[in-house]
């Protein structure tokens, strides 16, 4: 704390908000342009202080002034986004840059002005580089400590080594940046900096707390706050040039070897470990080829080196006839291979089980899986991960093995046994409730629900309807329509009352999509990855439809999947409606599903499409 | 004092082993099952090493599948990892109702052409291995990976015909219960498994489990009048005005 100010650069650009607009969203900033936070100007262009806008104006002020003013709203992330390549700059000149705030970043002097020939040589370089590298104007001021400098800055001029008390003396007040304090000095009749810092330490530590003690010590000149420079981000990209184009899979895989050994080696000596890895191959002829691999563990040399070989292999030899999207074939040999390091974190090494067990067989189950990927490809080990959905094929995602298991849609995870029997009676075990309804949550109203008065046919809801949708059994039309999708709001729907409430219950208030319109378990264990086209018909031989009013047209008696023989259907429930993403053509599905059991007592999840039936899945 | 030591040590003594002394036979050498279908393998359990069968029956759709999720249940709930070979159609769903830990269960949907390799490869790394059977294997294949599974300790479960099996489980009958025409939904089957095999599984055995289980799908028919308006939260309940009409409507199955 007794050390004397260090000798500061600060690189100031004026009116930065209003530049970054310029970057960023393209605002011109040579037309009068305020940005605003909170109804008042915060910063303002050249031209518009001309016409007389000043910082702190609401925005109808602003604009009485000036008609003609380009409002902009104030972002913080912006700010910070477009200063990025201006600190980039600065450190091509200098070393050990402290980012104050977007617009302003401070550096020691002694350094640069030893190597570049003097202060006055190094502030004129940093602002030419700056300039010829990112076309933004700035000024460099130099003096003691950084709020020294950054008044200096803001004249652009270099104090001399000494002479900051002197500099800050003749400074009014409000150069504190603190204005309650700096109204009140006022008040009291303290004008400038060197007043206040005349005033006795121990008495404004009394008057005025610990804040305006620091504005006292940086009034003196007294600024021996170090700086604190960034540390710029270690590259931990690998690269290989080949002379000789590499043309062959093994030939690349070998090289890939090598190079991951180098990428780990590295990411060793900073103590990390990637879990997302870009590699990018360029071909001699420019082609480039970049794919990120993601890792649920921690990629390992060998992992690397293994998804180095698949990625090139299924490039160099076209395709191996999975995926679909490959890119085509090069059409020259590789000349370069970079790995990029994307996910980076600590290593913080292996955790065995306690008795050492749990670690080796799982290392075991990955060593012959990893192996089983080298066979056929990584996409050929898959597992699956549950998620949201509305059929037992919509549910499932199937992730290649290594990859994040993550679910294709939002969505109540499996429920454990444990959590489904402690509610017997609860609606979800209960009756099939065509659950999509078309009304938000309504208050508890109480309107009979006549399900049970419908006619038999027509109604999918025979069993009781508890919360169902406030409408009379017969249209269940707009019930239909309204099949609301992932992220819609809450539906009066029991299952997702339930859910919701269970899942705040236990702790956890993270809001998943309830899926109404689900079939309730058990679930299928045989779903077809291509529903298989059926004929269902009932007792006199006719095709049975469902109608837009999901009316049944009669009860199915019998089914015919493919080109076998008619199977008699002893029971049957449904329809299940779904009308999934209505809003986008391309992937919309509207669908009646029915469960269906036959006379050699197989199970069957049938739905039904414009008229066509399908088999989903088989309750095998 | 010592006396009670010396007692209390005595009685642990055959529960703990030191971490390097080799599994005492029939300890760790035998996966778990569930309890209800113990009674149809030798060893109460799926011995390692050993080849389980799971025969396709007569009609295609016999629920041959849930059996084997019911067979791998335990020993994934207890750690174990297992693998599916050959079976594109597995349902992920059933196998997580099931109680099968899917981050253990990896999948192998068309190993093709590779299929030795690929079984062989998982025998050596994965404690369960089902594999769906191609119709064209060779005995001496079919023995070599039996012969694999046994060195290594993997419990072989090949699903379809399957020559030289310890223990053959085939599913009998299966009757759904829960639809009935135009109402209910599918809730459980009541299935009977036959087993037969060689050595101390020679004498066929054939019991009844419910598969998929009861306590997934648990209803109380006859509660049904009381149980649902007592067992939701009673905001939701106010708006089913008539609770004895609507109730009466419900007679699930």
């Amino acid at each position: 704390m007794s050390g004397v100010p260090q000798r500061t650069l600060l690189l100031w650009c004026p009116d930065w908000p209003v530049l970054a607009a310029e970057i960023v969203d393209g605002v011109p900033a040579t037309d009068p342009v305020v940005v605003l936070h909170a109804n008042r100007v915060i910063a303002c262009s050249e031209r518009a202080r001309a016409e007389g806008i000043r910082r702190g104006l609401r925005r109808r002020e602003a604009q009485g002034r000036c008609p003609h003013l380009t409002v902009v709203d104030h972002d913080p992330g912006r700010d910070v986004r477009a200063f990025e390549p201006v600190v980039a700059a600065v450190e091509e000149v200098v070393a050990g840059v402290e980012v104050i705030r977007p617009g302003a970043c401070a550096t020691a002097a002694r350094g640069p002005s030893r190597y570049l020939g003097g202060e006055e040589a190094a502030a004129e370089r940093i602002v030419e580089h700056v300039a010829q590298s990112c076309a933004v104007e700035s000024q460099v001021g130099i003096a003691d400590g950084v709020f020294a400098a950054g008044l200096a800055a803001r004249e652009g001029r270099i104090v001399t080594p000494g002479g900051t008390r002197e500099f800050l003396a003749a400074r009014p007040v409000e150069a504190l940046g603190r204005p309650a304090l700096a109204d009140l000095l006022r008040r009291l009749g303290v004008r400038t900096l060197g007043e206040f810092a005349a005033l006795p330490a121990g008495d404004v530590l009394a008057r005025f707390g610990f804040d305006g003690a620091l504005a006292h010590r940086l009034a003196g000149g007294r600024d021996d706050r170090p700086l604190a420079v960034r540390q710029p981000p270690a590259d931990l990209t690998v690269t290989a040039d080949y002379d000789e184009p590499v043309d062959r899979v093994d030939a690349a895989a070998f090289a890939a070897r090598t190079l991951a050994e180098r990428l780990h080696e590295r990411l060793a000596g900073y103590g990390l470990a990637c879990t997302r890895l870009g590699i990018e191959a360029v071909t001699a002829h420019g082609q480039e080829l970049h794919r990120v691999w993601r890792h649920d563990g921690l990629l390992t040399a060998a992992a690397i080196a293994d998804r180095v070989r698949w990625q090139l292999d299924g490039w160099l030899s076209g395709s191996n006839g999975r995926g679909g999207t490959r890119p085509a074939r090069p059409t020259a040999g590789i000349v370069r291979l970079r790995l990029v390091p994307d996910g980076v974190l600590a290593q913080a090494g292996l955790q065995p089980g306690l008795w050492g067990e749990t670690g080796e067989e799982r290392e075991r189950a990955h060593r012959a899986l990893s192996r089983v990927q080298g066979i056929l490809g990584p996409e050929a080990v898959v597992t699956a991960v549950l998620g949201g959905g509305r059929s037992p094929a919509d549910q499932v995602r199937l992730v290649p093995w290594g990859d994040e298991r993550v679910p294709a849609r939002p969505g109540p995870p499996p429920l454990p046994p444990a959590a489904a029997s402690p509610a017997p009676a609860a609606p979800p075990s209960r009756a099939p409730v065509p659950a999509v309804s078309l009304s938000p949550p309504v208050p508890p109203s109480p309107i009979p629900v006549s399900a049970a008065s419908s006619p038999s046919t027509a109604s999918p809801s025979r069993a009781p309807v508890p919360a169902g949708p406030p409408s009379p059994a017969g249209p269940l039309v707009p019930v239909v329509g309204a099949a609301p999708g992932a992220a819609s709001a809450p539906v009066a729907v029991p299952d997702a009352g339930m859910r919701t409430g269970r899942r705040t219950r236990r702790g956890r208030t993270v809001a998943e999509p309830p899926w109404p319109g689900r079939i309730p378990p058990p679930s299928p264990a045989v779903v077809l990855p291509t529903p298989l086209p059926a004929d269902v018909r009932d007792a006199a031989g006719e095709p049975v439809v469902v109608s837009a009013r999901l009316a049944v047209s009669a009860a199915p008696d019998r089914l015919t999947v493919g080109d076998g023989r008619p199977a008699e259907i002893t029971g049957w429930a449904g329809p299940w409606p779904v009308d999934e993403r209505w809003w986008a053509p391309a992937e919309a599905r509207r669908r009646a599903r029915f469960q269906v059991c036959l006379a050699d007592g197989a199970a069957l999840l049938l739905a039904v499409e414009s008229g066509q039936w399908l088999v989903e899945a088989i309750y095998d | 004092m010592a006396g009670r030591m010396v007692v209390g040590s005595a009685a642990l003594a055959d529960l703990v082993r030191p971490a390097s002394a080799p599994d005492p036979a029939g300890g760790h050498r035998v996966l778990p099952v569930r309890a209800e279908l113990t009674g149809l393998l030798p060893n109460r359990g799926l011995r390692r090493g050993s080849t389980v069968a799971v025969g396709a029956g007569q009609p295609r759709r016999s629920g041959a599948t849930s059996l084997i999720l019911a067979l791998l249940a335990e020993a994934s709930r207890a750690g174990s990892w297992c693998a599916v070979v050959g079976v594109p159609t597995f349902g992920a769903g059933a196998a997580a109702e099931a109680g099968i830990a899917l981050d253990r269960l990896a999948l192998v949907p068309d190993p093709g052409p590779e299929w030795p390799t690929v079984v062989a490869a998982l025998i050596d790394g994965v404690d369960v291995v089902v594999t769906a059977v191609p119709a064209t294997v060779s005995a001496s294949v079919a023995t070599r990976l039996a012969a694999r599974a046994r060195q290594r300790g993997s419990v072989l479960v090949p699903y379809g015909r399957w020559d030289g099996a310890d223990v053959t489980l085939q599913v009998v009958r299966g009757v759904w219960q829960g639809l009935g025409p135009g109402r209910g939904r599918l809730r459980r089957r009541e299935v009977t498994v036959s087993a037969r095999g060689r050595g101390a599984a020679a004498r066929p055995k054939e019991i009844k489990v419910w598969l998929p289980g009861d306590e997934l799908t648990r209803v109380i028919p006859r509660s049904a009048g009381l149980g649902a308006p007592s067992a939701a939260p009673s905001r939701r309940l106010r708006v089913v005005a008539p609770p004895a009409r609507t109730l009466t409507a419900a007679g699930p199955a």
